[in-house]
């Protein structure tokens, strides 16, 4: 491990021990705000995975969140299961039914490339959504399912604080795991077939194969999002799997900037302080929004990131300061 | 179930399937041509229906706020394309990404100006009653929309292969770079159809406001239905458009009546597949 490396490691514990410390201490709007940043962060995670490893721009992780947080919200209405010590029962079949969708919808989608993918995955999501919106015997339609209070086994999950050390911890490990994955020789493939295909191919790898586990493995991430966020919002509905869902997720990543993970976390953070906080404040929130999206892709090739690189690079010939870490090309 | 019914659904289903031709033909041939998927359509469509609202306030004519606002929002879309769009190239991501942030600004100024009510666009009354043929009723509107829509698809029919400029979007769908080499200015091509593919969202969403309403959250309400004629009609070919949208919005309407609880599911679901079996479509030009 290089010393580069360690000390951006340890500037990311850091940062996410300050968010520990100090969010408890806040307002109580401000431990929600922060706990809802961490769940879509996870789900941000997952989809850099596909979109900043892999390469693959998904236009339907909405999907596996909604998998998650529909499985969490039936459970609890109509078999009162997961309200106690269960709760962690449900978080790993939320995992497993996204997982098993993301391993259905990936049978599909894997194979196209490009712009196919973009429109294959909207598609998939587009399904999702659609159950989601008109089997009202089952998902309550566009009313959604409002969820019996947050489970109870020892520690009461219905106070924020506790709720918010949870999703805490859950974030935590996602990003450990994940970072363990993409440093893995698993990992590196990934990387490789962004890079180049067919040159992976060449070299021997089932790239379909790679990018199917990978496409599972996002999904399985998506889905714990879900289970958090069913839980957290107490309301799951239409509105969570709607195609703004899966686009701002993508926002997140690309704002953040791809392939590093952490950045996918910090746009979402950006992300849901727009959606949640500034739209309460000013009726002209979505200005921003819009804006945060056009000058994104205009003006942050690398995200916020690539930024540090990028300021070192201007000052440093081109040749010494290295490549710009930029938007992963999906065209083919 | 009789064939009242049957008559009656399909015809919905085909007039609805009209109203979808005119959104999703101007998709298409962005789609064929310049390889974006543009989820600001929906938002053209709402912005001609919004456009055509204050013509008809401020001057009473309807006949007149259907061409107003057409071109009001294909001036809309070519200044899109030329300030932003074309200055990306070609990045499939980046560019959806960025034509999502214009229907978010779109969807606050239509906000803004418009306000959050649901709007309505009423037509002349010539149009507000109904045929009767062999006994069944059938809304004139309907017929309107239908009729609208075979114009629109003849002149465009036409247009494309019988004249030169129409040759040269065939050529650039079927392959940009070789039709850069024998001199083709796709970059004018790419305006033109962006700037068209506007101006017949916004004609759909002037037809379709009498019909659909006009209220903030059509643009995303409609999109992905749009995306679904494209797919299964095939991007870039008008055939296809056409087909697509009879198959939608028959679909649509049967599936609605039919088989409620999974009616969206029944036009996504074949969406998908077209898309892992053939991604060029029904009727795509290989």
């Amino acid at each position: 491990m290089t010393m580069d490396n360690r000390r951006k490691i340890l500037m990311v514990v850091a940062a996410l021990l300050a968010v520990l410390v100090i969010t408890p201490f806040s307002g109580s709007y401000v431990i929600v705000l922060v706990t809802h940043a961490l769940i879509f962060g996870i789900l941000a995670m997952s989809l850099d995975i596909l979109l900043g490893y892999t390469g693959l721009p998904s236009l339907g992780q909405a999907a596996y969140l909604g998998m998650g947080a529909y499985l969490t919200a039936v459970l609890a209405t109509r078999y009162q299961f997961g309200l106690d010590w269960t709760f962690w029962v449900v978080v790993v079949l939320g995992i497993l039914i996204a997982a098993a969708t993301a391993a259905f919808f990936g049978l599909f989608a894997i194979r196209a490339t490009g712009v196919y993918f973009l429109m294959i995955t909207l598609a998939l999501g587009m399904c999702v959504w659609g159950l989601a919106y008109r089997w009202n015997s089952l998902t309550g339609g566009d009313n959604g399912i409002v969820l019996p209070p947050r489970p109870e086994f020892g520690i009461e999950l219905a106070d924020d604080v506790t709720y918010f050390y949870l999703v805490f911890g859950f974030f935590a490990v996602s990003l450990a795991t994940l970072y363990l994955l993409v440093r893995s020789p698993f990992g590196h493939s990934l990387v490789g077939i962004r890079e180049n295909e067919l040159r992976m191919r060449i070299l021997g790898y089932n790239t379909w194969l790679h990018k199917y586990i990978a496409f599972i493995i996002a999904g399985g991430y998506g889905g714990l999002a879900g289970v958090l966020w069913a839980q957290a919002h107490g309301l799951v509905s239409p509105e969570d799997v709607i195609l703004a869902t899966s686009v701002d997720a993508l926002l997140m990543v690309v704002l953040g900037g791809p392939g590093t993970l952490v950045g996918g976390a910090i746009g979402a953070g950006i992300v849901v302080f727009l959606r949640e906080y500034l739209s309460t404040l000013v009726p002209w929130w979505q200005y921003v929004l819009g804006g945060v999206y056009v000058l994104t892709i205009l003006y942050l090739p690398g995200g916020l990131m690539g930024l540090p690189e990028r300021i070192r690079g201007s000052r440093m010939p081109a040749a010494v300061a290295g490549e710009v870490k930029s938007l992963p090309s999906v065209s083919h | 179930m009789d064939t009242n019914f049957w008559v009656i659904q399909a015809f919905n289903g085909v007039s609805y399937g009209a109203l979808l031709f005119l959104l999703a033909s101007g998709l298409s041939l962005i789609f064929g041509v310049m390889r974006i998927v543009n989820l600001a359509h929906g938002s053209f469509f709402l912005l001609g229906g919004y456009v055509a609202l204050t013509v008809i306030w401020t001057t009473g004519s309807w006949l007149l706020a259907i061409p107003v606002a057409a071109f009001a929002v294909a001036v809309v879309g070519l200044l899109m394309e030329r300030t932003c769009l074309r200055p990306l190239g070609f990045d499939p991501l980046r560019q959806v990404l960025l034509t999502v942030g214009f229907a978010y600004l779109f969807q606050q100024a239509a906000l803004d100006i418009w306000g959050g009510d649901n709007l309505d666009i009423v037509p002349p009354a010539v149009l507000r009653d109904s045929a009767v043929v062999g006994g069944y009723y059938f809304p004139m509107y309907r017929i309107f929309m239908i009729g609208v829509a075979v114009a629109i698809g003849v002149i465009l029919w036409l247009t494309m292969e019988k004249t030169r400029i129409g040759a040269m979007v065939r050529a650039t769908v079927d392959d940009a770079e070789m039709a850069r080499g024998v001199g083709i200015d796709t970059s004018r091509v790419s305006m033109l159809i962006f700037a068209l593919g506007a101006f017949l969202a916004a004609l759909g969403g002037v037809i379709g406001g009498a019909f659909l309403g006009i209220y903030p959250g059509l643009d995303f309400a409609i999109l992905p239905i749009a995306f679904a004629v494209v797919i299964i009609g095939g991007m870039g070919s008008l055939t296809g458009a056409a087909v697509g949208s009879l198959i939608v919005g028959l679909a649509d309407n049967f599936g609605k009546a039919l088989v409620p609880e999974v009616s969206y599911f029944t036009l996504y679901a074949p969406m998908v597949l077209i898309l892992a079996l053939k991604p060029t479509g029904l009727f795509g030009r290989e």
